[in-house]
């Protein structure tokens, strides 16, 4: 028993946090939303970094690395809220690799760990990404995963209210995946969200140490400071249930679709009351535009939409749980 | 990452299930406490004959050495077993480490056994009623007299104390000093005149604790542990020992809880139920998360030797669930979990000290935003 990140898997992630740090500044993120166009300098640097095929085999031009190694990046890039299509690239080369059939790797993988080719992920009526995709992983509401190549798909532009990302719904019929795809597309959301509540702890701490009112900094206040610790404690809630899906993901497949559904349910939840603390804990400041923070929540919106909502997720637990209690392990 | 046992703990986890399963405990007596207690000390014997009454504790002093896993498999073994915790449960997860860390080779040589055989159970003398969570402000006063202290004042919540040995007690040793500064610990025999024990009834209605009016006790200097005016730090080393282990007994009773509260709604067909089923599952990742997230702890401490942000976060995050657990119990089951008497009734009771016994839920938050978070000191 070891639940915490490997020597290499916390350097990965400490590369990851310098990199976006110095080229997806809160200056950039905010260009990139308000231009409504992703930084093309960005995402050639994390193709340069061989970054969307982290998950994938080295046969297809991956690094063969896994899922927890694929989770600590987006957590990384959530951190960042940066504004490219790794997500959706990284995360629909994970599952095809995991899911799709010997024709569809060799079609696809190629092409998305290169960063040559971009994919899009989602549900019909929301998909990330999509537009100028070369593949869709697309999601029913039962969470099966079909895969649609741009040539089959209609895409529309749909404007959100998440301006880090763009969406679009998408019509067309493409090839089913097998198991396991759609969990992989939730726990890279999932570990997106982790890092996006992380963040906004991090701003939040910062700021309620600073801001002063009453002659003290607010975050002495207990009411501002338990609001504090309750963040906390949802995102390391999110993490603990993604970090352990992540793993399942590699190594018990068994426990995958369970360990998905806790991640998805913690995550969805979590992201969005993190990041709502985030804003009142700012207090004013934190309805402005200029405070950056409102980034954060409405990733986390958006991001909960992919997830397919924590109620869906909370269901399949009962389910899960209820068949344990009919035949306990 | 791996969050499988490794070959070890595999076989430590079997040997211990197998033992568990060769020995049931049966069932709890119900409404009487001293055949309870009775059964639980009986049961500790049993386990300490066969080396697993404190599998933390070092092999020289009778534990097995166990890892902090080996000790969260042990526990996590003994709440699916439903073996009830050691009626020592004080003795063997707070007083003795606690004097394995402060004591003499003589107060060792003296306390240790008997902890480990349950033949001396102990109890916890630390909060008074004028000194909760506010614990360095305590009162009890201890005045040397020869090669004696003198305890005066009142504890409450002691838990046990009517069956109890001995008294981890802490005491102010001097009134001109800061509060955290006058404080020394003190082992106190529980059997002499002077120690008045009154049972505390709770809202349960059951005395599960009680309250100790101490007038003139008397305990010999030999018996101060960590010596005069280190009581803070030595209470400490106890507070930090609270819930190691025990956070994972308290995980499994909640999963256990959890499947019984699953079985009745099969059973009422409910399991269907958008509401039921939004809920039940809401439970189960929260017992889920809290497991993992208690791994992690133990992760962080074996890897770091101090508690990461995980630690301070689980006893809360197990209180709010199980009184979430309980409470919809109530929604699910209806009268009948509300009904006086009923398990359902007392687990509804029960829960709401989850929140309050060792350390508050706002006490907890405290830590956590100033320890943890770094957040300047709360007012």
């Amino acid at each position: 028993m070891h639940f915490d990140l490997s020597e290499d898997q916390k350097e990965i992630k400490g590369v990851a946090r310098e990199l976006l740090a110095a080229r997806s500044p809160w200056p950039k993120v905010r260009a990139a939303a308000e231009g409504g166009a992703y930084d093309p300098a960005l995402w050639a640097e994390l193709v340069e970094l061989g970054w969307p095929g982290i998950a994938v085999d080295e046969t297809y031009g991956g690094q063969g690395l896994g899922t927890v190694e694929l989770a600590v990046l987006l957590e990384e890039l959530g951190f960042a809220c940066a504004a490219t299509p790794f997500l959706s690239t990284a995360a629909a080369a994970a599952a095809i690799q995991a899911a799709g059939t010997d024709a569809q790797r060799e079609r696809w993988l190629p092409g998305l760990a290169s960063g040559e080719l971009t994919a899009g992920f989602g549900t019909r009526a929301l998909a990330a990404d999509a537009a100028g995709a070369a593949v869709l992983l697309l999601l029913d509401d039962d969470g099966n995963a079909e895969l649609v190549a741009s040539n089959d798909a209609q895409v529309e532009p749909l404007i959100s209210i998440d301006g880090t990302r763009r969406f679009a719904t998408v019509a067309g019929e493409g090839e089913p995946l097998a198991e396991g795809a759609a969990e992989r597309l939730r726990i890279a959301v999932a570990a997106e969200v982790v890092g996006i509540c992380q963040r906004a702890l991090d701003m939040t701490i910062e700021f309620v140490k600073d801001r002063h009112q009453f002659g003290v900094p607010v975050g002495s206040f207990q009411a501002v400071a338990h609001r504090c610790a309750q963040m906390l404690l949802s995102t390391e809630s999110a993490r603990s249930a993604t970090y352990f899906a992540a793993w399942a993901a590699d190594a018990d497949p068994a426990r995958l679709p369970e360990a998905a559904a806790m991640a998805g349910a913690a995550a969805a939840e979590g992201g969005r009351e993190v990041t709502a603390s985030a804003i009142q804990a700012h207090g004013g400041v934190g309805f402005t535009w200029e405070a950056d923070v409102h980034w954060l929540y409405k990733r986390a919106q958006l991001d909960a939409a992919l997830l397919g909502g924590a109620g869906r997720h909370r269901a399949a637990l009962a389910r899960f749980a209820a068949e344990r209690v009919r035949s306990p392990a | 990452m791996d969050l499988t046992f490794n070959e070890r703990e595999t076989a430590f986890r079997d040997e211990v299930r197998a033992w568990f399963e060769a020995h049931p405990a049966g069932a709890s007596p119900v409404n009487d406490e001293d055949a309870q207690y009775a059964w639980r000390r009986d049961y500790q014997r049993l386990m300490a004959d066969a080396g697993l009454a404190a599998v933390h504790w070092p092999p020289e002093y009778g534990g097995r050495g166990a890892t902090l896993t080996e000790s969260a498999i042990f526990f996590e073994e003994l709440g699916r077993s439903g073996a009830p915790l050691p009626a020592n449960v004080l003795g063997l997860l707070l007083a003795g480490p606690t004097i394995m860390t402060w004591g003499t080779e003589a107060q060792k040589e003296r306390h240790l056994a008997p902890i480990l055989t349950g033949e001396e159970i102990w109890c916890q003398g630390f909060s008074e009623p004028e000194a909760g969570s506010d614990l360095a402000s305590l009162k009890t006063r201890a005045v040397r007299d020869g090669d004696d202290w003198v305890i005066t004042g009142q504890k409450v919540w002691t838990s046990g104390a009517q069956y109890s040995k001995w008294c981890m007690l802490v005491a102010r040793t001097d009134t001109e000093v800061p509060k955290h500064k006058g404080l020394t610990y003190f082992l106190m025999d529980m059997e002499q005149d002077g120690i008045d024990i009154v049972p505390l009834r709770q809202i349960t209605g059951e005395p599960e604790f009680n309250e100790l009016f101490i007038d003139g006790a008397r305990v010999p200097d030999s018996n101060v542990l960590g010596g005069e005016g280190n009581g803070w730090k030595v209470a400490l080393t106890t507070l930090m020992n609270e819930r190691a282990g025990l956070a994972f007994f308290l995980q499994v009773r909640l999963r256990q809880l959890l499947d019984d509260l699953i079985g009745e709604a099969a059973g009422r067909g409910l399991l269907d139920d958008p509401v039921v089923a939004d809920r039940l599952g809401e439970l189960h990742l929260r017992a889920e998360v809290l497991r993992l997230t208690a791994y992690r702890g133990l992760t962080a401490i074996e890897k770091y030797g101090t508690p990461g942000p995980e630690g301070s976060l689980t006893k809360w995050m197990w209180s709010d669930a199980n009184q979430l657990l309980t409470q919809f119990a109530a929604d699910l089951l209806g009268p009948e979990a509300l009904t006086a008497g009923t398990p359902w009734a007392y687990e509804l009771l029960r829960a709401r000290g989850n929140s309050l016994e060792g350390g508050t839920t706002e006490v907890l938050k405290n830590i956590v935003a100033e320890r943890v978070l770094g957040l300047p000191k709360a007012r």
